[in-house]
């Protein structure tokens, strides 16, 4: 079975923040929910409290960016960019500061509803100018998001999970990169955070079903490597579908609609996600259900995609087990 | 340093003056402009420059350059118009012009205290030119994007803060307008300041009490400005816009763990009187007729000690 890994950020940032003098580590009242009050205690001398006040804080970090620190920003993503986008645009996105967003709580892993539920962020951020994003699907990428933002020149919005998490990947985020988690000939899959793992059940299911699948997860998301997956949507037959734990204007779904428009890719195409909806508030796995956003959504979509049905059930995909993906994994790898 | 090598040179008062030369010849010429700012704030920003402010010589060309493009991984030459205000080095002030609406003003100082050519002044609002008519990050003496009102002084408190941690002598100071009290964010900077004990923060804010829509307690009554600072945590000083020796003596008040913040008690229509007839629509003073540009143009000439603008030519 795949390993569970409890709280791999609160390791990596203390790692990360130590052995970086230049980093701030920045709280805007959700220091434990962010998994930084044990930072905060240990190292208070590196530490901000800038309360709930996010418009302040944006701004505020881009004085500090202006001084040479690199801020990380510690909140629900959703609070980063809904309240204070003119300060974020203005303060941090213009003038490149090196501020390092830690956006909490993507989509709809959260109970909180839509004031909590960071469900267009990627879209805001895509279109933002000068803006960096990366997103962690598993405990690996969640151990390097903090050096991976780190290395960018200019600012960078991550969406991170916190708690406990599966361990998919052995391989730190190599920013600018995708990984290839199957290379089957019949459809692309592309995912990124958590609908990577949903991905990587249905996929299981798919193939025994005798569908060839192709799978790229994304960590990196802007800027985007699109001749990498050109390279790949040429090599499928059956056309390609993307799965976003967001809403499916402006995220990876468009991403990739973006890719195909623009290179005269007459393949079909299927986006997954929040369909111009809010969701509400309720578990990961109901909400998954609710909104389509899980395996079941995944199998169906590609029924769709192919014109076929497969038979995939409920309790196929409950039996698909997920293990950890090898650096050198192939298709027959998993 | 630079500014104490010219500051005896002219009086402040002088300065003053030629600041509002300069926008009222510039503001005939081009059928209108943002005139009562240089009414309510010619001594305020006189005063920063020619005595306040600790800054080196300029590190850009006195006529600036055109415009070279905005922040971006391609464009490795990109710079602010900081440049005007001095180098960056530990022991030297920065200085924020919160309102950016106030460029014309700011501009006019800069050449009034040798930092930019008059030549700069031609250039403004020019396509292609870097000096534009809402200061951008990269017009002259502009170190950071301003203009969306309320975020130049959190901006200030961070590079204040870093500054604090770095030893870093050099104080941060902010430009500021009243109508920014309207915004949330002004209060949270404020708070923010004194949760950090960030002194080495100060303000100097035009309380003219005009906004875009006219007066300001017809858009939206702001109160006791003073009373609310100094509760969110600020050390206040009320002084007259006018009266420079009031803008020193307060510059000298102790703030130990407390922003600074100097309330400047403005006039409109300060030594241009006739623009009270365009009351209370003062924030952009365009001529209705060209008789109103005409009689102005005698008026403010007149006031200033200058022959009326040949605009024609």
């Amino acid at each position: 079975m795949v390993e569970m890994v409890s709280r791999p950020y609160e390791r990596a940032f203390e790692k990360h923040a130590l052995a970086n003098p230049e980093v701030l580590c920045i709280s805007a009242d959700l220091t434990s929910s962010c998994e930084i009050d044990k930072f905060r205690d240990n190292h208070p001398d590196q530490f901000l409290s800038m309360g709930m006040a996010e418009q302040n804080m944006m701004s505020f970090c881009g004085g500090l960016g202006l001084a040479g620190y690199r801020p990380f920003i510690h909140t629900f993503g959703v609070f980063t960019y809904r309240r204070p986008y003119d300060q974020l645009m203005a303060s941090i996105a213009y003038p490149r500061r090196k501020v390092r967003i830690m956006g909490f709580l993507p989509g709809i892993t959260t109970p909180g509803g839509m004031t909590h539920q960071a469900i267009e962020d990627i879209s805001v951020m895509r279109s933002m100018p000068n803006m960096t994003i990366l997103e962690t699907g598993d405990a690996t990428e969640v151990e390097s998001i903090c050096e991976a933002a780190d290395s960018i020149d200019g600012p960078v919005y991550c969406r991170v999970l916190r708690g406990s998490m599966p361990r998919l990947f052995d391989t730190p985020i190599k920013v600018g990169e995708m990984r290839e988690l199957s290379l089957g000939n019949d459809v692309l899959i592309v995912t990124a955070g958590i609908t990577t793992e949903e991905a990587m059940r249905a996929t299981k299911a798919l193939e025994a079903a005798g569908v060839s699948v192709r799978h790229l997860h994304l960590h990196t998301i802007k800027p985007f490597n699109a001749e990498a997956i050109l390279d790949h949507i040429n090599a499928v037959k059956g056309g390609v579908i993307t799965l976003e734990n967001h809403v499916t204007e402006g995220g990876i779904g468009s991403l990739v609609a973006e890719v195909m428009a623009d290179n005269g890719v007459g393949k079909k195409l299927r986006r997954l996600g929040l369909k111009d909806t809010y969701a509400h508030g309720g578990s990961r796995a109901y909400l998954m259900r609710y909104y389509g956003l899980d395996a079941l959504a995944l199998t169906q979509g590609v029924e769709d995609l192919l014109g076929q049905k497969l038979g995939i059930s409920e309790a196929d995909l409950a039996e698909a087990r997920v293990d950890a993906v090898h650096s050198l994994a192939k298709a027959e790898g998993l | 340093m630079w500014n104490i090598a010219v500051k005896n040179e002219r009086t402040t008062e002088d300065i003053a003056l030629g600041i509002r030369r300069r926008v009222f010849e510039h503001a005939m010429r081009n059928n209108g402009g943002y005139l009562s700012q240089a009414c309510s704030s010619a001594e305020q920003l006189a005063w920063l420059y020619n005595e306040e402010l600790i800054l080196g010589a300029p590190t850009l060309p006195m006529i600036p350059k055109p415009f070279g493009g905005v922040p971006h991984a391609d464009n490795p030459d990109y710079h602010t118009g900081a440049g005007y205000n001095g180098p960056f080095e530990p022991e030297f002030d920065r200085l924020f012009i919160a309102p950016a609406h106030y460029a014309l003003v700011a501009y006019a100082t800069l050449i009034e205290t040798g930092r930019m050519a008059a030549e700069g002044l031609e250039m403004f609002n020019k396509d292609g030119s870097s000096v534009e008519m809402i200061g951008a990050e990269h017009s002259p003496g502009m170190e950071v994007h301003n203009g969306t009102l309320g975020i130049g002084l959190s901006t200030a408190a961070g590079l204040a803060w870093a500054r604090k941690r770095k030893g870093e002598k050099g104080r941060v100071w902010v430009y500021m307008s009243d109508g920014e009290v309207q915004e949330g964010q002004t209060w949270e900077a404020i708070q923010c300041c004194a949760h950090h004990r960030i002194d080495n923060v100060k303000a100097i804010m035009d309380v003219n009490r005009q906004q875009c829509d006219g007066a300001m307690d017809s858009v939206m009554e702001v109160g006791d400005i003073k009373t609310k600072m100094e509760n969110f945590g600020a050390v206040v000083v009320e002084v007259d816009a006018h009266n420079v020796n009031d803008m020193r003596e307060a510059a000298k008040t102790k703030h130990d763990g407390k922003p600074l913040i100097i309330l400047a008690n403005s006039n409109p229509f300060h030594a241009m009187p006739i623009l009270e007839e365009r009351f209370p629509r003062l924030h952009y003073v365009r001529f209705k007729s060209e008789e109103e540009r005409a009689r102005m143009n005698i008026s403010i000439a007149e006031s200033l000690g200058v022959d009326p603008i040949d605009y024609a030519h």
